[in-house]
């Protein structure tokens, strides 16, 4: 299975100009806990994906919403002149195929 | 039960709410309108040039309803992050639009208009007294960082708008501040719990943002108590449910737990959020940590040159096979031409970039996919120091793209779908944002200038 069948959103966006997040929101406890206590988004994941070093990675369970926000620093800074994204709203394409056993 | 009523007209200023939401949302007898007018989002360009992010048409519409509806309901409206960043011209410019709706309305207001732009001398004592820090990424900030900064603003706090407040203003127009400070400084000025107002502020600064499904931009409507808030979206076609409600923290922060705001930090960890009708949410357990130091956060943005671009398309599978080694000869020969054209020295006066569509242009270095498609989209980027240059050096760039060579054809072949003539787009300047940093001030009131008017009557 696909992390986006156990979603309703999965999507990338500023966090200001110098930081990008991320945010995974289950569609149900269920589908959330299975992610969250099996660490299937990892600090490591990103850091080869986003090419950041881990310690960079910041994951926060949100148990108020099913949901799993990453922050990271952001790859430019928005709008800057080889930024390819200035809202950051396209960057969380690798997260929705993650396999999920 | 001490209460105050929240009309949040919607997300941003300009992007609008439906006539119909506004007249159901005034029957419920709000104590003031509010609504944030910026964002960082749309890059620094608005910043750095003053531009704003929609119309003064777009504005005005806008604005003319909130002011009618408030003027009627005697009570006040508060907008925040004028046009865009909350400049002075832009800050100008919506006083500007506030005075034409008031004398064709003929409406009468005291206005206070908050001014957030900031003075580059204090900025360089404050640098050099130590008061000012970096936050998460933050670039490098010396006097020259400060010195070539287009424009640099702070971000209020509740305080300036309270001042306002209290000397009378009616209509409260302010450059640069925190989304929140909008919709918090009336209910702490009334005395409720700052935990319960900082939540529901968050929630209401996005307008209609934390509804199930948003539509379209709309209206949104809290009822703020000591110790709960209730949201309750006015449009009929709206609801709120829990998780709604709660994942709205995630959105643009970086953690849901915490709001950084110049006065403290609110937070969220133990919050409850409660349906109370299939259409509303009651959120209570927020807390509310004074901060030891005051702060207020700084944007600046700086000229970062002049640029013209060209897109084109190519669509032969011949040239689609070798793209790689096609595209990299192709930028090599238009480095010699440009050397060749423009003489020593042009290489430090300009950069030249290409962007793939269909292969990396959304992720660039990062993108792990790189395979193509039946076709690609390529946008040649050239930003320099001059307007002129980055233009001319397009005009160079277009002619060789447009016939460059793959070894399988002979003769001369025409290898880029251009969609306009001239193929090269003179862009204008370009913005870097140049801080991240916060400042600490002597008073909260010191960095911000209130300037009060009487607007018709």
């Amino acid at each position: 299975m696909k992390l986006w069948e156990l979603t309703k959103l999965i999507r990338s966006k500023n966090a200001g100009p110098f930081e990008l997040t991320f945010d995974v929101i289950f569609k149900d406890r269920e589908g959330y806990e299975k992610v969250r206590d099996a660490k299937l988004i990892s600090a490591e994941w990103f850091a080869k994906t986003y090419r950041l070093t881990p310690e960079v990675v910041s994951i926060i369970n949100y148990d108020a919403a099913n949901a799993i926000k990453i922050t990271i620093p952001r790859p430019t800074i928005s709008g800057d002149i080889d930024d390819t994204d200035v809202y950051g709203g396209q960057q969380h394409g690798p997260l929705v195929d993650v396999d999920v056993p | 039960m001490k209460e105050i009523r929240i009309l949040s007209a919607t997300g941003i200023l300009g992007s609008g709410f439906r006539e119909e939401t506004m007249k159901r949302a005034m029957a419920l007898k709000p104590d003031f309108i509010g609504a944030d007018s910026g964002s960082t989002d749309p890059g620094p360009h608005y910043l750095g040039s003053g531009d704003t992010l929609f119309s003064d048409s777009a504005y005005k519409r806008d604005l003319r309803l909130m002011l009618i509806a408030a003027r009627s309901a005697k009570i006040p409206v508060i907008v925040g992050s004028a046009c865009t960043s909350g400049s002075d011209s832009q800050l100008a410019r919506l006083v500007r639009i506030a005075r034409d709706i008031a004398r064709e309305e003929k409406l009468s207001f005291r206005l206070a208009a908050i001014h957030s732009e900031q003075n580059k001398e204090y900025l360089k004592r404050k640098l050099h007294e130590g008061k000012i820090r970096p936050l998460a990424n933050a670039p490098h900030l010396d006097d020259e960082v400060i010195d070539r900064s287009a424009h640099i603003v702070g971000m209020a706090g509740i305080e300036p708008f309270v001042e306002a407040l209290e000397n009378g203003a009616e209509v409260v127009l302010a450059g640069r501040s925190s989304d929140t400070s909008i919709f918090s400084a009336m209910p702490t000025m009334r005395g409720i719990n700052p935990a319960t107002v900082w939540h529901a502020a968050k929630i209401l600064e996005c307008g209609a943002a934390c509804v199930v499904q948003r539509k379209y931009p709309d209206c949104n409507f809290a009822i703020v108590r000591d110790d709960h808030f209730i949201v309750e979206p006015p449009n009929p076609d709206y609801r709120c449910d829990p998780d709604s409600v709660a994942s709205h923290n995630l959105y643009e922060n970086a953690t849901p737990y915490e709001l950084i705001e110049p006065s403290g930090v609110l937070n969220t960890y133990s919050a409850r959020y409660e349906a109370i009708s299939d259409r509303a949410v009651k959120v209570s357990g927020s807390t509310f940590k004074p901060a030891k130091r005051y702060t207020i956060k700084l944007e600046g943005a700086e000229l970062a040159g002049y640029q013209a671009i060209i897109v084109g398309s190519v669509r032969d599978p011949i040239i689609l096979r070798q793209f790689d080694s096609w595209l990299s000869g192709l930028m090599s020969a238009a480095k010699d031409r440009i050397a060749a054209v423009f003489g020593a020295g042009v290489e430090d006066k300009h950069k030249l970039d290409v962007r793939v569509f269909g292969k990396n242009a959304t992720m660039g270095r990062l993108e792990p996919e790189t395979s193509i498609g039946h076709e690609v989209g390529l946008l040649f980027q050239a930003t320099a120091d001059t307007q002129e240059l980055a233009t001319a050096i397009m005009k160079s760039v277009s002619h060789i793209a447009v016939h460059y060579p793959v070894p399988e054809w002979t003769g001369l072949i025409t290898s880029i779908a251009y969609p306009y003539s001239p193929a090269e787009i003179p862009r204008g300047a370009t913005y870097r944002f140049n801080m991240n940093h916060v400042v600490e001030p002597g008073t909260p009131l010191e960095m911000f200038r209130v300037e009060y008017e009487q607007v018709g009557g």
